[in-house]
This record gives C-alpha cells, sequence and structure tokens, in this order.
C-alpha cells in the first residue's frame, strides 16, 4: 500500500475550492514522504473537471464515471472502493463536507480502513499516518492514530491547508465505474427562498448576532445597533434556525461567507467551527461575549467579557 | 411501523481540567453531560411523525450505547413522548470511537428492525459526523446525511429529503425506505418536556442490553470494532484576542473608536 489518493467535490458543473486544499494537503506529505499523488475525480463526464486538476506535485488524475454528475452517496462509495481497489493508497484525503458526511463513514466501516473526520493536521511516523483533530467542542486537540491498518481515509476540514496554485503535468486514467443501483435520487438544487436584500459576502463591516439575544424581541436593538453604527447585520446558526432572522443573514459553513469583510463585531456568538469557517479570515475581529472561554476568542482580535445589552446599549451613545 | 432514534449524552469541559493520567483523555471528573443537541431535533421528527396524520401506529424507539450516567438522556427522551428506551453497555465499550459505537447500534436495529432510522448529523463534544451513516453502511440500508427537512407519509415506500449543503444550498432526494437519515439542527422545533413527563419518566424501564446478547462477535466489540486510536489528547496553544478592560462604558468606548478607525472617521 502507496501513495496518497485524493478525491475531488464538485457541485452545480465546478470543483469545489476544498479540492484544491486537498491536494494541497496531498502535495506537502509528498515531500515529506515521497509518497505518490493521485486525484480522483467522480461525475457524469469527468474528464471536464481533469483540466483543472493538472496541478504541480500531482501524479497522476484518475476519473470515474456516473451515470449522474450530483452526489449520490452510493455511487460515491463505491466508487471510491474502486480507487482504493486499483491503486491500493496507504492515505486517502476527502473533504470534510456535507457530501463526504453520507458515504466516507458507511465505505470505512464495511471495509475497515483507518478513519477519522475533520481532520486538520496530518503526519506520518513510525506508528504510521497520525491525524489531528479537536475534541470537546474544540477546547481540546486529539492525536489519533491507526494501528494495524493498511489504508487510512481522513475527511480533511476546509480551510486547513492552502490550495497549490502552480499547473502540473499528471498522466490522466480511467477507471472503470462500478454499477451501482442508487437507492435514492437527487431532484435538484434549491437556494432558500425569503432572502431579504442582504449582502452578507460584500459587505465591509458585520455586526452579528448570536444565541446570547436570548430572544427573538431583543433582535430589533442589534438592528438599530448595526444601522447606527453602518453595519450590515448578520448572524449564527440558531438565530437563522429560530426564525429571527432570515437565512441569507447566516454567517458560517451552511450560510454565507464574509468574503469581503473588513471589520466583524460577533456580540453574544461563542464560535462554533461552523460559523467560524464564514468569517476567521476577516482582518479585524471583535467578540463579545460573557464566557471568557468562548472559542470566539481564540480568533478575535479584541475582546470584550461582557453583556451584549450593556455594551451595545453604551455603544449607541457614541454612534 | 417503529422509528429508532439514536442518541449520545456527549461532554463537556469544566471551566478548569485535567488531562488523565495517560495523556489519552480529560479526567472524568472534569466533564459535565447533556443530551447532544441535535438529538433533540432528531427525538422531535420521529414525535412530529407519530403525532401527524396516520402515525398513530408509530412506535418511537431511543437506543443509546453507553454507561448508567446515560439514562439520564434516555429519560429526558422519554419525557418528551418517546415510548421505549434501550440502553446498550459493557466496559468494553469504553474504548469505541464513533464506528466501533455504530456497530453496536446496528446490531441493535437488526433486533429492533425499524422502518426509519433517525440519528444526529454529529454530536457537539468530540463532532464525528460518522456514527449515523456508518450505522447506514452497516445495514446496509438507504442513507441521507445532513437532512434540513423530512416528508413523509407513514408507511409509505419513499421519503423526500432536503439535504443541507454549504452556502446555503439544499438539494432535494428521494430515497427509499427504511432508510437511515442524518438530521440537521432547525429541522423542526423541539418541544420541552411537560412536568408531568418528567415525573411519568423517572418510573418508566429503561431495557438494558450488552452487546453479546445482541450477538456480536469479539471482534466487532469496542477498540476491536473501532477504526481509530486516541494516542494523545492535549490543550493547544491558542490565539488570544487582545482584551478590552474596563466597566461597559470604556469597553464600548474602545469598541467606538475601533468602529470609527474603520469608517477613517478617527
Amino acid at each position: 500500500m502507496s501513495g496518497i489518493l485524493v478525491v475531488g467535490e464538485h457541485r452545480k458543473g465546478e470543483l469545489r475550492p476544498v479540492t484544491g486544499e486537498l491536494i494541497g494537503a496531498a502535495v506537502a506529505l509528498k515531500a515529506a514522504t515521497g509518497e505518490p499523488v493521485r486525484v480522483a475525480v467522480i461525475g457524469e463526464a469527468p474528464e471536464r473537471y481533469a483540466e483543472a486538476l493538472k496541478l504541480e506535485g500531482v501524479d497522476e488524475i484518475l476519473t470515474v464515471q456516473a451515470v449522474v454528475d450530483a452526489f449520490d452517496p452510493e455511487i460515491y462509495e463505491a466508487s471510491v472502493r474502486a480507487l482504493i481497489a486499483a491503486r491500493e493508497p496507504s492515505l486517502v484525503l476527502l473533504p470534510h463536507t456535507i457530501d463526504t458526511l453520507g458515504y466516507a463513514a458507511p465505505l470505512v466501516a464495511g471495509d475497515g480502513h483507518g478513519f477519522a473526520t475533520d481532520v486538520f493536521g496530518i503526519a506520518r511516523d513510525a506508528d504510521g499516518w497520525v491525524a489531528t483533530r479537536a475534541g470537546y467542542g474544540q477546547k481540546v486537540n486529539v492525536e489519533v492514530d491507526f494501528p494495524g491498518r493498511e489504508t487510512v481515509v481522513l475527511t480533511v476540514r476546509p480551510g486547513a491547508y492552502k490550495p497549490v496554485e502552480n499547473a502540473g503535468a499528471p498522466s490522466v486514467a480511467a477507471i472503470a465505474a462500478p454499477t451501482v443501483t442508487p437507492r435514492s435520487q437527487h431532484l435538484g438544487f434549491e437556494e432558500p427562498a425569503g432572502s431579504d436584500d442582504v449582502d452578507i459576502p460584500g459587505s465591509e463591516f458585520i455586526l452579528s448576532i448570536g444565541r446570547g439575544v436570548g430572544e427573538e424581541d431583543n433582535v430589533e436593538q442589534f438592528k438599530e445597533l448595526a444601522d447606527a453604527a453602518g453595519a450590515t447585520l448578520g448572524c449564527s446558526r440558531p438565530i437563522a434556525d429560530s426564525g429571527w432572522l432570515p437565512k441569507a443573514r447566516q454567517v458560517g459553513q451552511s450560510g454565507k461567507t464574509a468574503a469581503s469583510c473588513k471589520l466583524y463585531i460577533a456580540m453574544g456568538i461563542s464560535g462554533s467551527v461552523q460559523h467560524m469557517a464564514g468569517m476567521k479570515h476577516v482582518d479585524t475581529i471583535v467578540a463579545v461575549n460573557t464566557d471568557p472561554e468562548a472559542s470566539i476568542f481564540t480568533i478575535a482580535r479584541y475582546g470584550v467579557v461582557g453583556d451584549i445589552f450593556e455594551i451595545g446599549q453604551e455603544l449607541r451613545n457614541h454612534l | 411501523m417503529k422509528i429508532l432514534v439514536t442518541i449520545k449524552q456527549v461532554s463537556s469541559l469544566d471551566e478548569d481540567f485535567e488531562i488523565r493520567e495517560d495523556g489519552r483523555d480529560v479526567d472524568p471528573d472534569f466533564l459535565l453531560h447533556d443530551l447532544n443537541e441535535w438529538d433533540n431535533y432528531s427525538l422531535e421528527e420521529a414525535m412530529r411523525l407519530k403525532e401527524g396524520p396516520g402515525g398513530d401506529g408509530i412506535e418511537v424507539v431511543v437506543a443509546t450505547v453507553g454507561p448508567d450516567s446515560t439514562d439520564e438522556e434516555l429519560r429526558k427522551c422519554l419525557a418528551k413522548g418517546a415510548d421505549r428506551a434501550i440502553r446498550v453497555w459493557s466496559d468494553e465499550l469504553e474504548e469505541c470511537d464513533a464506528i466501533g459505537v455504530s456497530r453496536v447500534l446496528a446490531a441493535l436495529a437488526r433486533k429492533e428492525a425499524p422502518d426509519l432510522i433517525f440519528a444526529g448529523v454529529q454530536a457537539s463534544d468530540h463532532a464525528f459526523g460518522a456514527t449515523g451513516m456508518a450505522m447506514a453502511g452497516l445495514l446496509g440500508l438507504p442513507h441521507a446525511a445532513v437532512v434540513a427537512a423530512l416528508e413523509y407519509e407513514p408507511g409509505g415506500k419513499t421519503a423526500m429529503v432536503r439535504r443541507e449543503l454549504e452556502g446555503g444550498t439544499y438539494a432535494s432526494v428521494r430515497i427509499d425506505c427504511p432508510a437511515v437519515l442524518t438530521l440537521q439542527l432547525g429541522i423542526n422545533t423541539p418541544r420541552y418536556a411537560s412536568l408531568r413527563g418528567i415525573k411519568q419518566a423517572a418510573q418508566r424501564p429503561i431495557e438494558l442490553l450488552d452487546p453479546a446478547s445482541l450477538g456480536m462477535p469479539s471482534d466487532e466489540i469496542g477498540a476491536a470494532g473501532s477504526l481509530s486510536r486516541v494516542r494523545r489528547m492535549y490543550v493547544p496553544e491558542k490565539g488570544r484576542a487582545q482584551m478590552i478592560a474596563g466597566t461597559p462604558a470604556e469597553q464600548a468606548a474602545r469598541l467606538a473608536q475601533i468602529i470609527k478607525e474603520f469608517r477613517g472617521e478617527a
């Protein structure tokens, strides 16, 4: 067993950026271990993605044809099983994304590969591959190994590795597609309805609220505060889930990315991985939270331990 | 028909905590326990079907893998209306990873033969996001992960699910049943237990099983059935915000200054 296999992800005909990050991780590991890097893509016409995957450090691109281009868990599971059988990698890197959640665990549970999810550190030592992930709500790091496993499958946290930018010249090969009769059927994609005209990705200044607001009636005063400050009002998942603000205002993995944001004020947001995925790149993050141990303080530039209502009211006097 | 809801007792860290002597976990004295946040939604979804049209005959069974203390979480589910609660445990299961747990739950599901299985997308403590889907794989059942909406008529051969993807997109999927679904936060609004429900749940039996009684071979139990091993747990060096001290008025004044600097006014 040798080599590193990366399985790319695409949606609506486009490769997702996390694919490049996984290749970045694999190429760095190749430099450390000498293991060749192979990148696979599964789809209705997988060759269309091959050109964009010809990156520096990649040795081979593998295509697997599928009956549909959209993700299906059983097609992906069977295809990755076929890829592992064909190339016998010692390490398989999958993105830790919604699609992967649907097929990685069934694959490894059946086949007995080493397995860890949401990994942000990978190394190899005398015990074989070693992965680092977080535990207890991101408060500790956990190093796991995989004794006796010839192949280890890791799902890698988006944003954890830098993508490869330079082009390379890998060979391309097709791997025979396994026959699968999917028991679920992709009917289509939807964007949520009922969005107001808010533009989270385009906003330079966002004031976001989280669970700390407590109840729906309290949302209005933060809307007013955001308006007075000249900020766009954003929120974390629980606020959107409760219907207190539209989904279009949700910042994070399943919401919007604060792509243009330069100043982000997080009020009453403890900072889940999913929320931070949408804003941790922002240059100036200010967090206001009653809990001095809140995760958000680990990525914020400025922190205020305090009551968001009190701070909010005082802040109004200055704006 | 029967819906199996698999739940987990999660652990969070006390403000101060110590790593266990072997360096592989936190000393259990410093752990606080609760029902996994996602599991409130899974149970609610089962109750929603049970209380909805054609749901009269639905039996909602909650199950978990864990020691005695886990009964507390099962009772929370009984208090909200679950019909039966099952706990599987033996000391060997202490060393299970998520896949090790899924093997136990799959063995239980074979015995219970439910028409639908609901699990949370992930648990709030270790966030593997693997148990529910691994169980589906082991059972050979159709599956969908991260379901944010479900339409199902009790007894139906298919269900319509809306999978929540990244960036606010959803995928609509029709899936054959029986199926295993992992359910996302926000799929419904979980109820609170009534005082009466809580009192009654305290008296209800919890069925206790062990892996042997489920017919599990020894090479599937605990560490042997797991696919990873914790080597070390440690507190990482983390960045720390520059803390703005003072009274709320002083803190707000500094915050206002940061805003004005951003606006180019200061």
